[in-house]
């Protein structure tokens, strides 16, 4: 079908002012070498449209500070916003350690009634973060802000700071992160980020030893994403000094500061704490991405060639030589199965990017694709970003304003080595974003909706569909397989090379399931009745 | 130890809920709402509630859950979300032409005063709702009440569109409560087979366990229609079953529409049963079938065959108000004993109640109904004095894991595993289910620990 074709019809039934709108993020891909059609992304989400997004105190709470292990996390609200970020996204965590603290497990809110928000809050929060302190002492106390919190004008920052100061061994913090704020979970991100920037990094000098060392930034170890990775480094002999956030610890964001390299997964989610950290810090960032095998490789690649040292170019070439047999065998094996096959991808700020990298691996072509919460930059590449404009929703949110730190700037490579690098291949600071990887005449669509996913899915008819668990079984009632990619329906890890392997296996089992088979009954294929039971 | 940081000592808090035993308000407007047919829900607030509430509730019933929002903005929050309000409502009858839609309040919305007559009101005026086409609407601020209340005021919404046109329609109103799709079914199941014509409301049934067919309908066949609630003011009678999710409708057309009610309990466990079927039975003034007597006593013989296995055996208990005092009712009916009950759901009647429920017990139970009637309290006291069985939702699994303790997974939310909107636990058959879910639970339990000495195949 004519990709144009299918927009307009898309866009057929909305009222005029959404169509408008809605046309702006819906792109047909003509992207040609070095120019890209501008899409429109980061935008006001429509009333009554049902969207795949998510708010700010999500984004914050939810995805950023939710998984690290030894702080405890208090919602400054009514019950539910606690609640439903209890326990839901599937960040793994080691707190095997015998002495390791773990309060993931728990939901600790101040669960605001009426009384709280007619005379304010501030009170039972400073009452909350006491009791929380006498009972458990961790080394850490978050704060985050729900919608009613910001209305009524709780000053949680003060509360938090004079509790910091009270206690003397926890560092409390707020996070201004009412679910009103911005036009997505994005804005979450950023909240969370700038705080754990200002509050925590640079604060603990002593990092992980070792001599390749590196933080991963914007990997959340879903399903346990973050422990293969681990795996591959430190087989490689390059030591992960801390996770932003997956399965993280306090003293890992405190240390921050003391490696050597940023290596960044979700661009999204968290470029700007890269930024910051070369600004203060001196440390050089690159994009990697670990979803697939051959960008495993190339990640682990790049990484070595940062370093340039022949003994660790060479460890990771092994590694590479190690692994990938057994990979490619479950690809070849999956592959008859899974060739020729579509996907749609609809989730997150860069997983319908990177998990194309999969798809293409099974020879399967990925016809629609979009984020839920990303900006320009993710869809057109990083040579946007000057030209970007701040609207009334971004400018709200804080930039934090950094500067070379006095007594800790070390530039990693001098200005020399860094050109030099760059000559020899290895782009820092660099993200194409996704619409350069997608064929013509493909379709990419910014936050996509309830309705265009069934519209997408009922004209293509892909053979599989990503996204979130609202939208799953709106697609599988259609008869199509869908497979979440933020929780990964309790499946993963799907990062590095054993995640590439389960992939393969997860998505032939889903695109050949016999159950697709079963929709209609006998007696639905066949209703005319052309026999009768001779029964004497 | 997953819940390594809970202390055996109990501490008094005041502030701080920890792993509470309940959520707001308006994700029990919206399953209600998904019980009205061609229904579609919209949560006035920022899209995160919307987000979470659809989240939960999909991981709850494996179901589509479509509902929308009015995306509020920092502008929206300081300006009032009328504009959003209105928009919203425009954009859903053009876009996903529902019959109804059910706009519930946020705490955000409820912060700032919204007022949602007043909106409605202009979306009328200004043509945005369709001729036929309906709003209905409830106030469901979430520093107020729980879910329970939230689903209580949803119903109450529905209740208000009832209509006296002076001419009895020969129907009972049933109100079931926050309960599964499958128990919807059972109670019109069992209401057909005493021969009571019924309107029940909300109906999930047919929504949220529907097949696997190729085919999406947002809107699918079930559910109650607004031609039923309207003429819900027209009925003999209201049986509201239970206090916390089902009262408030029903004597909200008790007093406005001059429908007498009755609040009875849920009817989960052989007493409760009992009264409910006694109640249908004097207001349809007919005898009780045979067929749901034997029903009845296969529900008393199964009592009868599992007893010892029951026999004194200390149970924990967390849910919602409802259903725990038939819960309760129901295990102290078959010699179990109820030890410690939370539902983080305010409302004194509630301890008061499961106080009487167990006053004829040796011992006096545990049980709290209030900010920090949480999890978190629950485990303390169970570190204080074990128990051989809990009862709950997923969460309790943290519990059962680390004070080895089986679970039985009953109410909301049950995240784990998979059934619940299939199999009922309401009525006679209900019963059988949950024993049989008990029973497997403390007999697997056994099995596992017996020594290879006393491992028995007979049991």
């Amino acid at each position: 079908m004519d990709p144009a074709a299918i927009k307009e019809e898309m866009l057929s039934k909305y009222p005029p002012k959404v169509a408008r709108k809605r046309a702006k993020q819906i792109m047909i891909n003509e992207a040609l070498e070095n120019e890209t059609p501008e899409i429109t992304a980061n935008v006001r989400t429509i009333p009554g449209i049902i969207t795949m997004r998510g708010c700010t105190y999500a984004g914050c709470k939810g995805v950023i500070m939710g998984p690290t292990r030894d702080i405890v996390n208090i919602t400054h609200g009514p019950i539910g916003c606690g609640f439903y970020s209890w326990l839901t996204r599937r960040n793994q965590t080691d707190a095997t350690a015998p002495d390791a603290q773990n309060y993931m497990t728990y939901c600790f809110s101040t669960d605001m009634q009426d009384k709280d928000i007619i005379f304010g809050g501030e009170k039972k929060l400073e009452a909350a973060i006491q009791e929380a302190y006498d009972l458990f002492h961790p080394k850490g106390i978050c704060v985050f802000a729900t919608c009613p919190v910001g209305l009524i004008g709780d000053d949680i920052h003060a509360v938090a700071a004079k509790m910091k100061k009270k206690f003397g061994d926890c560092n409390v913090f707020a996070f201004s992160c009412e679910g009103y704020k911005g036009v997505s979970q994005s804005a979450g991100h950023h909240i969370a980020n700038n705080q754990v920037f200002r509050h925590l990094v640079g604060a603990e000098d002593e990092g992980k030893p070792g001599k390749y060392c590196i933080n991963l930034l914007g990997e959340y170890n879903i399903g346990g994403d973050g422990f293969e990775i681990d795996r591959l480094l430190n087989k490689c002999g390059i030591t992960n000094n801390a996770t932003f956030s997956g399965n993280s610890s306090y003293d890992q964001f405190a240390s921050a500061h003391t490696a050597d390299l940023n290596a960044v997964m979700c661009h999204r989610s968290i470029n700007y704490v890269a930024d910051m950290l070369e600004v203060k810090y001196g440390i050089p960032w690159i994009k990697v991405n670990f979803i697939g095998a051959s960008a495993a490789a190339k990640s682990l690649r790049k990484i070595a060639q940062y370093f340039g040292d022949q003994e660790l170019i060479e460890r990771v070439e092994e590694v590479i030589a190690e692994e990938m047999p057994a990979v490619q065998a479950v690809a070849e094996e999956v592959r008859p199965r899974t060739e020729g096959k579509t996907a749609m991808l609809f989730v997150g700020g860069s997983r319908a990017h990177h998990y194309q990298e999969l798809f293409k691996e099974l020879g399967m072509k990925t016809i629609s694709a979009g984020y839920e919460f990303a900006h320009r930059d993710d869809y057109e590449g990083r040579h946007v970003l000057p030209g970007l404009k701040v609207d009334a929703d971004s400018r709200n949110i804080e930039e934090l304003e950094v500067e070379a730190d006095e007594a800790l700037y070390s530039p990693r490579k001098s200005e020399e080595e860094l050109k030099a690098l760059a000559e020899s291949g290895l782009d820092f600071k660099s993200y194409d974003g996704m619409i350069p990887d997608m064929d013509e005449k493909t379709m990419v669509i910014d936050d996509l909706n309830q309705y265009e996913a069934e519209k997408m899915v009922e004209m293509l008819k892909p053979d599989i569909f990503c996204a979130g668990i609202k939208e799953k079984f709106s697609i599988q009632k259609l008869g199509i397989p869908m497979k979440q990619l933020h929780s990964y329906d309790s499946g993963g890890p799907y990062a590095g090379f054993k995640g590439a392997i389960n992939f393969y296996r997860e998505i032939d089992r889903l695109v050949n399931s016999k159950v697709w088979g079963y929709m209609k009954a006998p007696w639905q294929e066949n209703p005319e009745l052309s026999a009768t039971y001779v029964w004497e | 130890m997953l819940l390594r940081h809970t202390p055996q000592e109990i501490t008094e808090r005041h502030a701080l809920t920890i792993n509470p035993a309940k959520t707001c308000q308006p994700i029990g407007a919206m399953y209600a709402a998904l019980g009205v047919h061609g229904c579609l829900p919209h949560s006035h607030g920022s899209q995160g509630c919307c987000a979470y509430h659809r989240s939960a509730l999909t991981r709850h019933y494996k179901e589509p859950i479509s509902a929308g929002t009015s995306s509020f903005t920092e502008g929206a929050s300081v300006f009032g979300g009328q504009a959003n309000l209105l928009q919203a409502i425009d954009n859903m009858f053009t876009v996903y032409e529902p019959e109804v839609v059910a706009v519930h309040t946020t705490c955000l919305s409820e912060t700032i005063g919204d007022d949602l007559p007043q909106i409605i009101d202009k979306a009328t005026k200004d043509g945005k709702i369709p001729k036929g086409k309906h709003v209905i609407y409830a106030n469901t601020p979430s520093y107020v009440g729980s879910h329970v209340t939230g689903f209580s005021n949803m119903v109450k919404g529905m209740a208000m569109k009832a209509e006296t046109t002076g001419v009895k329609n020969g129907k009972v109103n049933v109100i079931p409560g926050w309960v599964e799709p499958a128990d919807m079914e059972e109670i019109k199941r069992l209401s057909g087979l005493i021969g009571v014509d019924i309107i029940l409301f909300p109906d999930t049934s047919g929504i949220l366990n529907g097949p696997l067919s190729g085919e999406y309908k947002m809107f699918p066949e079930g559910g109650t229609t607004m031609a039923e609630l309207q003429s819900a003011g027209d009925s003999i009678g209201t049986l509201a079953l239970g206090e916390w999710c089902s009262a408030d409708g029903a004597r909200y057309l008790d007093t406005n529409n001059k429908v007498p009610c009755r609040v009875l309990d849920m009817p989960i466990g052989l007493m409760a049963t009992d009264r409910f079927v006694d109640a249908m039975r004097i207001i349809a003034g007919v005898s009780v079938p045979e067929e749901l007597s034997h029903e009845r006593g296969q529900l008393v013989d199964i009592i009868s065959d599992m007893h010892q296995y029951f026999f004194h055996k200390k149970v924990a208990l967390a849910g919602d108000p409802d259903q725990l005092i038939s819960m309760v009712e129901f295990l102290v009916s078959i010699d179990m004993c109820p030890t410690h009950v939370v539902s983080g759901t305010p409302g004194k009647a509630f301890a008061k109640r499961i106080r009487e429920l167990t006053a004829g017990l040796p011992y006096e139970v545990n049980v709290k109904c209030d900010q920090t009637a949480d999890m978190f309290l629950l485990h303390q006291w169970i570190k204080n004095e074990p128990v051989d069985l809990l009862i709950g939702n997923s969460y309790l699994k943290y519990i059962a894991r680390d004070e080895d303790i089986p679970l039985v997974r009953w109410g909301f939310p049950i995240l784990d595993r998979q059934g619940h909107q299939y199999f009922p636990t309401v009525g006679y058959k209900g019963g059988i289910r949950l024993l049989e879910k008990i029973l497997n639970a403390l007999l697997d339990r056994k099995d596992r620990d017996d020594p290879e000495q006393s491992f028995e195949l007979v049991m």
